[in-house]
């Protein structure tokens, strides 16, 4: 508890004491009023202040305006021990609830403790000296200490080390870094010294962006808030006038009937009414909800850019996904060489040249299966034809690397291959050369991953890539997905997108999951875009709804699952705390039930409401 | 522009209102609240004054939610 919880827990301590005192000593008349004054301002001074302020600024109707009305008319109409009570409890239920808020704030901080201080600067003189990481230029070395964290993203130059990166990526086993790894700010070195390059300013780098997400996610309002910020700004005003007219016509009737006018009994219970109808439990609890749900998913490492997007997420029913990346682990290797007319040796060599300056990861495993330096100097005239494949001149003899489309658009008869995996076909002088069969292996949850979607409701899996038929099918029959669609350019996988959504009828919505590299149009076209493992990409993190910070694609599933179960909880709250206002609303005003049900009915309603908001943190074991 | 802010305010409602408030000040573009961390991001309209729309923020956030604090 901080120190003004504390204030508020000795508040209600003392006024509990008091009460208790004035109650036993049995004091009766002017003097229980007196008495009575004590333990009433030191609970509520404070919220007949706000209301006075509110009433001063023209903005006089919430919380603290209600319970300051109707614990002074208690007051007047000598109901001095509910007024008091009323009070009581209601300070009751806001400690309960800012303790609630501090718990979740502090299960969630992990996520928020990536922020990296300083960095360290090696000095001339060999001593360390710690600068604001804003001011560290691209390019520049710094040294990272054990214990220390990662400030800057950027590549070791010196040491070896292991890396804690669970918070970024959720993974607990340490990950070992050497010369020559990439590494991610907001890890955290655990073994040894390390000096590293930084590759990115620190604003663009990896925990920044992630902290930058993470602070943002709440100003994308979920329609159930907005609901509910509407729903306030109508239904205080709407009780305050129903109390009124509660407290003024039965009694003005009965007057004109010729009866007594009863005015104490009618005043009470628009009191009463005031008190149920404090509609606290509804604005504490919704944001609490999604503030936890939101904050859960984060320590899952699924980041979640709003709640907004956690509603939509919660409605999914069609899941498109692409290949490369996300089902697979999209580390190519090349597992063959075939129908080559010279050895294949030579046309790797020159394979993997025409693709030197391609960042396709085919044309890295191409490199790497090739094994020596690429000399660039030999390689000129590049042109990469976006879904085809790469043309070049390489010692003076035109190569030609990819798939059967360009070997149809250099004119050179080609052969199919037998294997499953990527086909890349080279024709070197218009000559068909013979081709490359690159595989890349299936993701080892990949299949839990989509049964785990099947098992989550979502009704139709739909797998998108630009892969050939044969590859893209035999992935597809392995994991158990819907349906296939293969051979496709990255606008194709946008058009292909957009026809579901026409298709889609009633409320199912449509998750697009990549893994960011190429898909930044499908991304954000999608009703919710997940990037996954795609800490490294700005333009996927900028596009998608929600990050998955690491590669396993089970997460899908359970990223649909925790906003389920936040949502679910949001529409108990509202449906449990409406009914039973209505419920008790209803009494008070025939008269049947008294203030101590109406301080059931709103603190007692509060409680339970943050009791069931904080659940949404509990997302381990979904 | 766009500066952050650290803030402090009890419950999640309450950092609803502010962020409202702040909203409707002169020389802010837009605004938001994180109650989870206890930030506000401010986004200033070209050519505002930083120190003297931030006094404003401050005062019109009081007036909604006088609990609340913003570190300037």
């Amino acid at each position: 508890m901080n120190k003004k919880q504390k204030k508020v827990l000795f508040r209600i301590l003392l006024a509990a004491v008091l009460i208790a005192a004035i109650e036993i000593s049995g004091i009766k008349g002017t003097w229980k009023l007196i008495l009575y004054l004590a333990p009433y301002l030191i609970i509520g001074y404070d919220i007949l202040i706000k209301a006075a302020k509110g009433i001063r600024n023209l903005q006089p109707f919430d919380e603290n305006f209600l319970m300051s009305v109707a614990t002074v008319g208690a007051f007047l109409l000598g109901e001095y021990t509910e007024a008091a009570a009323v009070m009581l409890f209601y300070q009751i239920g806001e400690l309960f609830q800012s303790y609630a808020v501090g718990k979740s704030r502090r299960n969630i901080s992990a996520l928020m403790d990536i922020r990296p201080d300083y960095a360290n600067i090696e000095q001339a003189d060999g001593s360390l000296e710690q600068v604001d990481p804003d001011e560290v230029e691209i390019g520049t070395v710094i040294t990272v200490k054990p214990g220390e964290k990662i400030p800057i993203d950027g590549i070791i130059t010196e040491g070896t080390t292991s890396l804690d990166t669970a918070a970024l990526t959720g993974e607990s086993v340490p990950r070992e870094a050497a010369v020559g790894s990439e590494v991610l700010s907001g890890s955290i070195n655990l073994s040894g010294l390390i000096r590293i390059r930084t590759t990115r300013e620190f604003g663009e780098s990896t925990a920044s962006k992630i902290l930058d997400l993470v602070e943002n996610a709440s100003s994308r309002k979920s329609r159930s808030e907005n609901f509910i910020t509407k729903f306030a700004r109508i239904y205080t005003p709407a009780v305050c006038i129903s109390a009124l007219a509660l407290a003024l016509v039965p009694p003005v009737i009965r007057l004109l009937l010729g009866m007594s006018g009863d005015w104490s009994v009618w005043v009470y219970r628009a009191l009463t009414f005031l008190v149920i109808s404090c509609p606290c439990a509804l604005v504490v609890s919704i944001p609490l909800t999604f503030f936890a749900g939101l904050g859960g998913a984060g320590r899952e490492g699924i980041l979640i850019k709003g709640s907004n997007y956690m509603e939509t997420l919660s409605q999914v029913r069609h899941v498109v996904f692409d290949k490369t990346g996300t089902m697979t682990k999209g580390v190519f290797e090349v597992s063959g060489v075939h129908h080559n007319s010279m050895e294949s040796g030579k046309l790797l060599e020159l394979a993997a040249h025409a693709e030197a300056f391609s960042t396709h990861p085919i044309s890295s495993s191409l490199r790497k299966a090739y094994g020596e330096e690429i000399d660039e100097t030999r390689v000129s005239d590049v042109s990469e034809i976006s879904g085809q494949g790469v043309t070049a001149r390489v010692d003076d003899r035109t190569v030609a690397v990819g798939n059967s489309k360009l070997m149809q658009a250099v004119g050179s008869e080609w052969k199919d291959c037998h294997g499953v995996g990527t086909v890349v076909h080279a024709a070197v002088d218009g000559e068909y050369a013979g081709h490359i069969l690159i595989s890349d292996a299936v993701k080892p949850t990949a299949q839990a991953a989509i049964r785990a979607l099947k098992d989550a409701g979502v009704e139709r899996t739909t797998m998108l890539t630009g892969d050939a038929e044969k590859a893209a099918d035999a992935v597809a029959a392995d994991l158990g997905v819907d349906e296939v669609f293969s051979e496709l350019l990255p606008a194709d996988k946008v058009a292909k997108v957009e026809q579901f959504l026409t298709e889609a009828k009633g409320n199912g919505r449509l998750a697009f999951v990549g893994d960011g590299i190429n898909d930044a149009p499908v991304l954000s076209r999608a009703d919710v875009g997940i990037a996954m493992g795609a800490l490294g990409s700005d333009a996927a993190i900028e596009a998608a709804d929600v990050v998955l910070m690491d590669d396993d694609p089970l997460k899908i599933a359970k990223a649909i699952r925790i906003s389920r179960k936040c949502i679910r909880i949001v529409y108990e709250n509202i449906w449990f705390a409406i009914g039973i206002k209505i419920l008790c609303l209803i009494l008070g005003a025939l008269g049947i039930t008294n203030m101590w049900a109406a301080i059931f009915a709103d603190t007692g309603v509060m409680v339970l409401a943050v009791l069931n908001a904080v659940r949404a943190l509990r997302v381990k074991n979904l | 522009m766009k500066k952050t802010y650290k803030i402090d305010v009890d419950c999640a409602n309450c950092a609803n209102k502010m962020e409202e408030a702040a909203k409707k000040t002169v020389g802010v573009a837009d605004a938001a609240v994180n109650f989870m961390t206890l930030k506000m991001t401010v986004y200033f309209e070209d050519g505002a004054d930083v120190k003297s729309v931030m006094q404003e923020v401050l005062k019109n956030c009081k007036k909604v939610e006088s609990d609340c604090e913003i570190f300037l």
